[in-house]
């Protein structure tokens, strides 16, 4: 299987706090990975630097075998796509014309979104179940069905590797269940890999196999995720004692109240 | 308001600016009935009513279109720039930068042809201010921009006071054109237009990068756009675009504010079909708004500045108050 991230030696400042020092991730195609850790640790940042929408770290990062250094900003977005944490409305363009802008990394300079365009992106719309809303503006939406059509976008880029900060920002439950199955159907297959942040354990638990923790200071864990779904090391992860209960469908994380 | 079909956004604009330079060419002191106005365009007959269109109403209308386009060009451009509806060069100072290093020169009595460079360099440097101050570690902040702008704006209104009021009163009448817009002496269209295609031309080859950016510059990086680039040349355009239509017709306010907007009422999101229909509106409400200008109080002529605010301000607000809601 082939390597579509790796860090090595990887050190992200953001001012004062560092996010992580002496990071070594490899993510493989078909991996599907969690990136948790507690509120200001630095994931999002992190996020960020992986993506290659940040610069001034130490250390190495390479996106699909190539240095991150070394790529332009169109053949990174070719090879990695990211979900920002924060929605943006945009200036009330059209469901279908922002879906559409997933497919910019692909298009030459002047050219026009073909019939092929097209259909990806109507695909990707049907699977996060928008199709309804597909010729409304981005102003008239929910906060869920943002974004919804935000995933929607991210699908229609096609990058083999995905990284997705909170996907399930804004999402009921129903939703939060069907956006991570689909995603998990649509972005880990043997050629693509996904990383998501996320803050309920349980999704995490569920969706992903490997997992990626942040102490807060600059340490970290990473690791296949039954290695690393200890009560004791989450606590210490989140500065909160967090339990762990075995029911009949796996294991149950909870905070203590 | 409605949105109208995309495809026939540009087919409407067109048609519209066709309509609005005839009209421009028949009303005036003199009314020139349309058929005249027809039978010149397929051939001169040397008659009074020929000259008064080749010398005076064609390069006037002509340099009023191009203003406009310029104007809406550069609105456009500073509204995705500032993602804010507010970005226009009026708005932002970069209008006042001109007219007040216009308003400087004429105070220090340089002769004439320094004008044009001096409101060229007003509105390079109006933005260089802008931008360099709002500028914070590796990003400009949008909200930081536009107050910038507005600080910045009421600067030069403070620095243009004090020019006219320590001007002789028989200087006022010329410099009150740089300040209020008026196209009455503008008669050298050639420039203009030629600015006006090259800078839709630039701006074109961007136009789906601008649809992405108007989702936040984040959001552009990540589908792979070098933002820092994509700002710079937006920035540049627009200081550029500005400066040309501040040189042919002074600063004319609300005509880049409001024109973007409507054009994206109607539909047009897409900057591909956006650029190029609002600088055609944008061409042709200047072009009506100077034909009013003419003939409103004629034989007076009102500056064409005068105009397009009386007709703006009501128009920005509703287009404001209205806005689709959910």
């Amino acid at each position: 299987m082939s390597c579509l991230l790796e860090t090595r030696q990887l050190s992200v400042q953001i001012g004062r706090q560092t996010a992580c020092t002496g990071l070594d991730l490899k993510i493989a195609a078909g991996e599907c990975w969690a990136l948790l850790g507690r509120n200001g640790a630095g994931k999002s940042t992190l996020l960020h630097h992986l993506a290659g929408l940040r610069g001034g770290h130490a250390g190495s990062i390479r996106i699909g075998g190539q240095d991150l250094v070394a790529l332009t900003a169109r053949k990174r977005a070719q090879q990695a796509a990211i979900l920002l944490q924060h929605s943006n409305r945009g200036f009330g363009a059209s469901v279908m014309d922002t879906v559409l802008t997933g497919r910019h990394p692909h298009l030459a300079t002047l050219a026009w979104e073909s019939s092929s365009d097209l259909a990806i992106a109507r695909h990707c719309i049907a699977a996060l179940g928008l199709q309804d809303l597909a010729e409304r503006s981005l102003e008239t939406l929910s906060g869920g069905e943002l974004r919804r059509v935000e995933i929607a976008r991210l699908l229609a880029q096609q990058s083999p590797l995905s990284l997705l900060d909170e996907p399930t920002n804004h999402l009921d439950l129903a939703h939060q269940a069907t956006c991570l199955r689909t995603l998990q159907n649509q972005c880990v297959s043997p050629e693509r890999a996904m990383l998501l942040v996320v803050h309920d354990l349980n999704l995490a638990y569920q969706v992903c196999d490997h997992w990626l923790i942040l102490n807060g200071d600059g340490s970290w864990q990473a690791g296949p995720r039954d290695t690393l779904c200890d009560p004791e090391l989450l606590s210490r992860a989140y500065g909160h004692p967090i339990s762990r209960i075995d029911s009949g469908r796996g294991p149950l994380f909870l905070a203590q109240l | 308001m409605q949105p109208i079909r995309r495809s026939l956004l540009l087919p409407l604009n067109l048609l519209l600016a066709g309509l609005s330079l005839s009209l421009a060419l028949m009303v005036g002191s003199v009314d020139i009935p349309p058929g005249e106005v027809w039978s010149h365009v397929l051939g001169n007959d040397g008659s009074i009513h020929d000259r008064i269109i080749d010398q005076l109403r064609l390069p006037r209308a002509l340099t009023a279109f191009a203003v406009g386009g310029l104007l809406a060009l550069a609105g456009a451009l500073m509204q995705v720039l500032l993602r804010n509806p507010l970005g226009d060069p009026y708005v932002l100072g970069i209008s006042g930068g001109a007219a007040a290093a216009v308003l400087t020169s004429m105070l220090l009595a340089l002769p004439s042809p320094w004008y044009t460079p001096a409101a060229a360099a007003g509105a390079l440097l109006s933005t260089l201010l802008v931008f360099g101050l709002a500028r914070s570690a590796d990003d400009w902040r949008s909200d930081r921009l536009l107050l910038t702008g507005i600080v910045v704006a009421a600067g030069w209104s403070a620095l243009i006071s004090f020019v006219l009021s320590v001007s002789p009163a028989s200087q006022l009448p010329g410099m009150l054109f740089w300040l209020m817009g008026d196209l009455a002496d503008a008669l050298e269209p050639g420039v203009p237009l030629l600015i006006l295609a090259c800078g839709l031309a630039l701006a074109f080859v961007r136009a789906r990068d601008l649809n992405i950016a108007t989702q936040g510059l984040l959001q552009a990086a990540a589908l792979g756009i070098d933002t820092r680039r994509l700002r710079l040349e937006l920035y540049f355009l627009a200081a550029l675009l500005t400066a040309a239509a501040v040189t042919a017709a002074g600063a004319v306010g609300f005509v880049g504010l409001v024109t973007p907007h409507l054009i994206r009422r109607l539909g047009g999101y897409d900057h591909r079909i956006l650029l190029p229909a609002a600088a055609l509106l944008g061409g042709s409400l200047l072009v009506l708004a100077d034909s009013a200008a003419r003939t409103l109080i004629s034989p007076m002529q009102l500056p064409v500045g005068v105009l397009t605010a009386m007709i703006g301000v009501p128009v920005f607000l509703f287009l404001l108050h209205t806005q689709v809601r959910r």
